[in-house]
């Protein structure tokens, strides 16, 4: 085990994707000699060449249309959006055919060896375009899986399982989290599985959710409530999709209730739709409404970022209102 | 349908293929760097008044981004851009128009808002996102923008300026207004589609449109010989049956050359200009940047030697429309004034709460509205973890 941040994590993952299967393929801007704006691909191209990462003229839809013809020959392609609030350029190649790609042919073409990596999320002063979080318009896109990892360990994990699954995977990083999430990481190849929740803390009063950034935020608020005598049980999705919906509806049978954080806006977010199934499947069982603890229907401000955010004040007080009621 | 393919060029009995490079593409140069005019060169309309609020705006260009590079040093300020060694495009663009064209950039031209007048008071609060920005405190530093000014508020996406700039034009021409649009992106930005689609539009739609590249070798780390294979940007021009022309981006006189021509060339015909301004990015892409990871020091200094200010500076003295006790009092006085504006500026406190909701739609919908009290009440509950807005609304 080695100590190891996120972004090393990630860079660890892709060079062991990269020596395990020679037809794997990194690119994106920026993303070959200088190692990415964020160095998630340094040293990558040093060690397995030019023609297997490299950089790309500056057009995301460039890039994710090549990716997706890259994928149907064959290779595996990794292809980096530098921030995903620059990923719209690139939607009708993900939207209309990374994911209809297998469905519209009765699967005989298939981009099932596509994964986008691209880093998201606030908290770092970045305005209205370097802090979105753009799951939801991808969640609502059937044909794609959504991974997003919380730590180092479980980015190195589910990064390998995303490359090797046999369908189109956007994997978002936090980049919030980049250096300042810190943990053990096994030097080894592992994988962790994608479309499994994880629960990260057992409870018995109340279940939060999040994923990515916003596990630390349900984890600082339970710890809070815990001062309170309120026994969380605290679930990563990990997969947002297909989502677990077994995990969480387990959960929820238990506690009654149900609190979903998420750093998107509000209305339409993913949090939305975990509310409606699992008040379908858990009708009975719930004390209290679930609550949605997200950012407000606004884009991403900059000075006033603390005010907007859902942080963990925010979800403390949605937790104590949920036991409340 | 158009004929021309069909019919126009020789006919040929065994394949020929045209190659990529076939099309050579002339560059303007005017000024020299020792400040004095190539042989036979032709000046753009330009007096001393004009020439030294062109200069005074190089100067003050300069300094102000020598100042925020070191304010984001120091901590004070979160991200600076500056256009170090290419401030003639800007500058010398918006002097080649006039105050009613619409100027749309990418984020490395702020000279041109300079030239049209943006106050130091504005640039700083626009930096420091307070209360006073004309962007209410929304977008990271250097994203300015002014209605006033007929100046675009800058957006980050790339190349996103230049098909709307298309359709800002067709509506100037629509108007029948002596007004053109002038759309700055760099040799990066011109890879992205929207610049395939803008050119193209803005040829079959006719729009009076200046499209100005800066092309400064680099996009990031990128350098163009990965970023392209074509001769520049300029050939493109010519694909999309554009009047096109390279120049010497470094040479103010050039690029006010080609900018008057192409203002009057734009709005007499009703037709997109493609100008090509050749330099050199002489600093980091940003202050979250630095080059030394993929360039050579030998490759600056090269460039240091190219500087366009001093350029101009030669020429002014030249014509005895200057001398060097005027340029060190202006740069002095410059000094001090942003420093000072610097220390202003960084006090003023941010945007009102009430900002978080606005602007989002002409009026705030309901649940915004319902948004925004939740957060008062929950500010209310926790005013020392909101210590910027806290009792303040
Ligand atoms: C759509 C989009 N993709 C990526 C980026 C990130 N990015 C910001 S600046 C930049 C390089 C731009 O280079 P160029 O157009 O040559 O302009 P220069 O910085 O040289 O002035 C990149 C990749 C972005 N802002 N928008
Ligand atoms: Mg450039």
């Amino acid at each position: 085990m080695a100590q190891m941040n996120l972004l090393h994590a990630i860079n660890n993952a892709l060079d062991i994707a990269m020596t395990d299967n020679e037809r794997t393929v990194c690119f994106g801007e920026d993303v070959g000699h200088f190692g990415g704006v964020f160095r998630a691909t340094s040293g990558l191209q040093e060690k397995f060449g030019k023609a297997r990462c490299f950089n790309t003229p500056l057009v995301e839809q460039g890039i994710i249309g090549f990716a997706n013809g890259l994928a149907a020959q064959g290779s595996v392609a990794v292809a980096e959006i530098q921030f995903a609030d620059y990923i719209f350029p690139a939607f009708d190649q993900i939207v209309n055919e990374a994911a209809k790609f297998r469905y519209r042919s009765g699967n005989e073409f298939d981009v099932g060896k596509l994964t986008i990596r691209s880093p998201y999320g606030g908290g770092i002063a970045g305005g209205l375009y370097h802090s979105q979080s753009p799951e939801a318009y991808f969640a609502h896109t059937p044909g794609l899986k959504v991974v997003i990892p919380r730590n180092p360990y479980q980015a190195k994990g589910l990064l390998l399982a995303s490359i090797r699954d046999d369908n189109p995977v956007i994997f978002f990083e936090p980049k919030r989290l980049y250096r300042a999430s810190v943990g053990e990481v096994p030097a080894e190849d592992y994988q962790l599985p994608l479309g499994k929740a994880e629960v990260v803390q057992t409870g018995n009063d109340i279940t939060l959710l999040a994923w990515g950034a916003q596990m630390e935020i349900i984890e600082k608020a339970a710890e809070k409530a815990t001062g309170d005598g309120i026994s969380c049980e605290i679930i990563d999705l990990r997969t947002i999709l297909p989502w677990d919906i077994e995990t969480v509806v387990n959960s929820v049978m238990k506690t009654g209730r149900l609190i979903v954080s998420q750093e998107a806006p509000l209305t339409a977010g993913f949090a939305s739709e975990i509310a409606a199934t699992i008040q379908q499947e858990c009708f009975l069982h719930l004390e209290s409404p679930i609550a949605r603890v997200c950012g407000m229907d606004t884009p991403y401000p900059l000075a006033l970022e603390k005010e907007y955010v859902s942080d963990h004040l925010k979800v403390y007080e949605a937790i104590k209102h949920s036991v409340n009621y | 349908m158009n004929t021309d393919s069909y019919n126009e060029g020789a006919v040929v009995h065994t394949p020929v293929f045209i190659d990529g490079h076939s099309v050579e593409i002339p560059i303007l140069k005017i000024l020299q760097q020792d400040g004095t005019l190539y042989e036979c060169a032709e000046l753009p309309d330009i007096d001393q008044e004009l020439a030294t609020k062109v200069y005074k705006t190089l100067a003050f260009h300069r300094v102000l981004d020598e100042r925020m590079v070191a304010s984001q040093r120091q901590g004070r300020l979160s991200f600076y851009i500056a256009a170090l060694g290419e401030e003639a495009a800007s500058v010398g663009g918006a002097a080649g128009l006039k105050d009613q064209d619409m100027i749309m950039t990418q984020y490395r031209e702020q000279g041109a808002l300079m030239f049209r007048g943006f106050s130091l008071e504005d640039f700083m609060n626009q930096m420091f996102s307070n209360a006073k920005d004309l962007g209410k405190g929304r977008q990271m530093p250097i994203h300015y923008g002014s209605k006033e000014l007929n100046y675009m508020t800058i957006s980050s996406p790339l190349g996103t300026q230049i098909p709307q700039a298309t359709g800002y034009a067709y509506g100037q021409k629509l108007q029948g207004l002596d007004a053109v649009t002038i759309c700055y992106f760099g040799e990066g930005a011109a890879s992205e589609g929207d610049f395939h689609a803008g050119l193209n539009m803005a040829a079959v739609q006719e729009a009076p449109v200046i499209f100005f590249c800066r092309n400064n070798g680099y996009a990031i780390s990128t350098p163009s010989d990965e970023q392209f294979k074509g001769n520049g940007i300029a050939s493109r021009g010519v694909g999309y049956g554009i009047k096109t022309i390279r120049i010497d981006g470094n040479d103010i006189l050039a690029v006010m050359k080609a900018t008057q021509t192409a203002r009057a060339y734009a709005l007499k015909e009703n037709a997109p200009v493609l100008i090509e301004a050749m330099s050199y990015r002489l600093g980091a892409h940003s202050t979250s940047d630095d080059p030394s990871g993929y360039r050579t020091r030998e490759e600056e200094e090269q460039w240091q030697a190219n500087d366009p200010i001093l350029r101009m500076k030669n020429w002014m003295l030249a014509q005895n429309w200057w001398d060097e006790t005027q340029d060190a009092e202006i740069y002095e006085r410059y000094r001090k004034e942003v420093l000072a504006a610097v220390k202003v500026s960084e006090k003023i406190d941010k945007p009102h709460l009430d900002t978080l909701i606005t602007d989002v739609y002409d009026v705030p919908p309901v649940l915004l509205q319902k948004q925004l009290e939740e957060l008062k009440e929950h500010i209310n509950k926790y005013p020392d973890a909101y210590p910027f807005t806290a009792g303040k609304f």
